[in-house]
């Protein structure tokens, strides 16, 4: 049971994510939603690379016994190398949306999706 | 080993590493001057394109070409025997070289197009770099065999489209267009990674024919997690390509983009499609060969939301009033049609009676993904050039045009009439393909999508009457035919669309059917990195 919480904050941050995008009507709080739901699959990539009890996936800095004693203990790198392109990806998406956002708020005067609705149709 | 061996095998690494390195030195090329820099940006997009032709002759005569980044072999096996696939590779078939061969078509015709058409705009050096930064990301996607390299293309091409349509930054309903582009494709960007990790989980692996090949030796075949991937992965590149319900993105931001930048994306759309038909028959084919009836209910589901697409994008299209919105509806209806091939390719797949009626489909669709390129693309290109020579987007506002606009109005004829699948136009010979195959699994499929074709002849008629024909008008005394660099640009699409008009048949042998055979048969895209499976 222990090792499901990590999952199950997973799948309540995308939900939470997603009610934010699907009935916030600010547009600040959109993109809040969306970086909950990245910080969710964020924490999906890490808790797959966890290991209990491995160690870092450094050959000179692993003690010098672990292929003899603790085969198979190291962690695999790649879920980490995942999350850690996916973060910068996503500050990148994040910088992006809110400078849109700012250029929104000039020419519209509101925040509200319901009143940012120039195209129609 | 000579130059000329070198250049070849470096090929794949070097289609992408040439747009990028040209747009990171685009402005600092434009401190010189702006002739200069455009010459540049021609002269790195022609050596791509030039590469792009040694490659595909290669993929075409050798078969399927992998390039390992960092060299050596494309797996790392330790002493205790396992085997890793760690190492990130792009896997080149016949389908992406087709892809790719498309992608720097409109690459170069966009920036010829961009030559005039943005020419009186501020911070063009940041408009080519991001234009170029898109092509390497539609490149790249295609290329690529490696899914989370696939799912880093996809966020690149988010980050540079968005930036792209919000480039026009005074009007407010470019910026509008371009949230709700950003909010939709990072949304489906996260769940094409959370699918990503979930395959991961069960295989190990992030390489497609690694997964391939380990989910078809799999005993527990196509379980519950590999159901939930392939449903949030079709999905998400649906939403990106303007599947069904999440179309609306498409239509705002096509329509508000500047018409250059709407072609480029048109490009990015058809990126996301190539994954959708990768991902249905490469990644999962060797399990819907076998579990019928997934195939079968999943091949139906894409079709009936197929064909929505194609009704609601010709219908909505009909009440349009907007030039470029009507345009962007009727590229709705076009990647409905492409997404009825992919419903007909799976329903057939495991029927080895049928099979011939999906590998006929699949090539009318792949046949169709360059149709759609070039002929809606004519039209936003047209379109963009009656704006940009009236200033004019309503279609109300518009009259007797091509007493002014003589050659403009000439190949917007031409690209109707190939959209609306006349002959001899190029969109006749796909669209006939897919009719022909479609009749067979179903002949109502086949009427809805000739239905569908005629109507939108209809209201390509009512926008030639209403823009181009009829009485002139005061206001457009004064307006010109646009400038040369534009007109070359459409002139060598509408050169296109007749040659393929006139010779499908070439273009089918020697592009599509390939493209078409590399899909259905996954064996070769796995043998290609395990070596005879």
């Amino acid at each position: 049971m222990i090792y499901n919480i990590p999952f199950i904050a997973v799948v309540a941050m995308i939900f939470i994510g997603l009610y934010t995008v699907l009935f916030k009507r600010n547009v600040v709080k959109i993109v809040i939603g969306i970086s909950i739901i990245e910080s969710g699959v964020n924490l999906f990539l890490i808790t797959l690379g966890y290991r209990e009890g491995g160690v870092v996936p450094i050959f000179t800095g692993a003690p010098a016994d672990v292929a003899a004693n603790a085969p198979g203990s190291m962690v695999l790198p790649v879920p980490q190398a995942l999350t850690l392109t996916s973060i910068v990806i996503g500050v990148a998406v994040l910088a992006l949306m809110l400078s849109l956002i700012m250029h929104i708020y000039k020419k519209y005067g509101t925040l509200d999706v319901r009143k940012i609705r120039r195209l129609k149709e | 080993m000579n130059w000329f061996e070198l250049i070849t095998t470096h090929s794949p690494a070097l289609i992408v590493a040439t747009p990028l390195l040209a747009a990171f030195l685009t402005p600092l090329v434009s401190r010189i001057n702006d002739t200069v820099r455009n010459i540049f940006v021609l002269i790195m997009l022609s050596i791509t394109g030039l590469l792009v032709g040694i490659l595909g002759y290669d993929v075409l005569t050798n078969g399927i070409r992998t390039y390992v980044f960092g060299g050596g072999s494309t797996v790392v096996t330790l002493p205790s025997g396992l085997v890793f696939h760690v190492r990130i590779i792009f896997e080149i078939d016949a389908m992406s070289i087709f892809m790719v061969f498309i992608t720097i078509i409109l690459a170069i015709i966009c920036i010829v197009y961009s030559l005039s058409f943005m020419k009186k705009e501020d911070g063009l050096d940041k408009y080519y770099t991001v234009i170029l930064l898109l092509i390497v990301s539609i490149l790249g996607m295609e290329l690529t065999g490696d899914l989370f390299n696939f799912f880093v293309f996809l966020e690149i091409s988010c980050i540079t489209s968005c930036a792209l349509i919000a480039f026009w930054v005074h009007k407010g309903e470019a910026l509008e267009a371009a949230f709700k582009y950003i909010v939709i494709s990072s949304i489906a960007a996260l769940f094409f990674l959370f699918a990503l990790g979930l395959l991961y989980t069960q295989y190990n692996a992030l390489n497609m024919a690694a997964i391939a090949n380990a989910m078809q030796a799999n005993s527990i075949q196509f379980g519950l997690l590999d159901r939930v991937a392939f449903v949030l992965i079709i999905v998400s590149l649906a939403m990106k390509a303007g599947l069904a319900p999440m179309h609306m993105w498409l239509t705002d931001a096509y329509g508000e983009a500047p018409a250059s930048v709407t072609y480029i994306i048109i490009g990015a759309t058809m990126a996301s499609l190539y994954g959708v038909f990768r991902v249905c028959f490469t990644l999962y084919g060797g399990i819907f060969q076998t579990v019928v009836i997934s195939s079968f209910s999943i091949g139906w589901i894409i079709v009936i939301l197929a064909l929505v697409t194609i009704l609601i994008g010709v219908i909505m299209a009909l009440i349009q009033t907007d030039f470029r919105r009507l345009i962007a509806f009727v590229a709705v209806a076009e990647i409905g049609y492409i997404f009825l091939t992919i419903g007909v390719g799976l329903t057939t797949l495991s029927d080895p009676n049928m099979i011939a009626v999906g590998q006929t489909a699949m090539q009318g669709g792949i046949f169709h993904i360059i149709n759609d390129c070039l002929d809606i693309g004519l039209l936003f290109l047209a379109a963009g050039a009656v704006y940009y020579a009236t200033k004019e987007t309503s279609l109300n506002e518009m009259s007797g045009l091509a007493r002014k606009m003589k050659y403009t109005t000439i190949f917007f004829l031409i690209g109707l009439l190939a959209v609306s699948g006349i002959p001899p136009m190029n969109g006749f010979a796909s669209k006939l393909l897919i009719y022909e195959s479609t009749y067979q699994l179903n002949p109502i499929i086949s009427i809805i999508a000739i239905l569908a074709s005629i109507m939108l002849l209809a209201v390509f008629v009512k926008v030639f009457y209403s823009a181009f024909l009829g009485p002139k008008i005061s206001k457009f005394e004064n307006v010109k035919e646009v400038p040369k660099s534009m007109l070359i640009g459409m002139g060598v699409i509408a050169g296109i669309i007749i040659i393929f008009g006139l010779f499908p048949n070439i273009v089918i042998q020697y592009l599509v059917e390939p493209a078409a055979n590399a899909l259905m048969s996954n064996t070769q895209y796995i043998s290609a990195i395990f070596g005879g499976v």
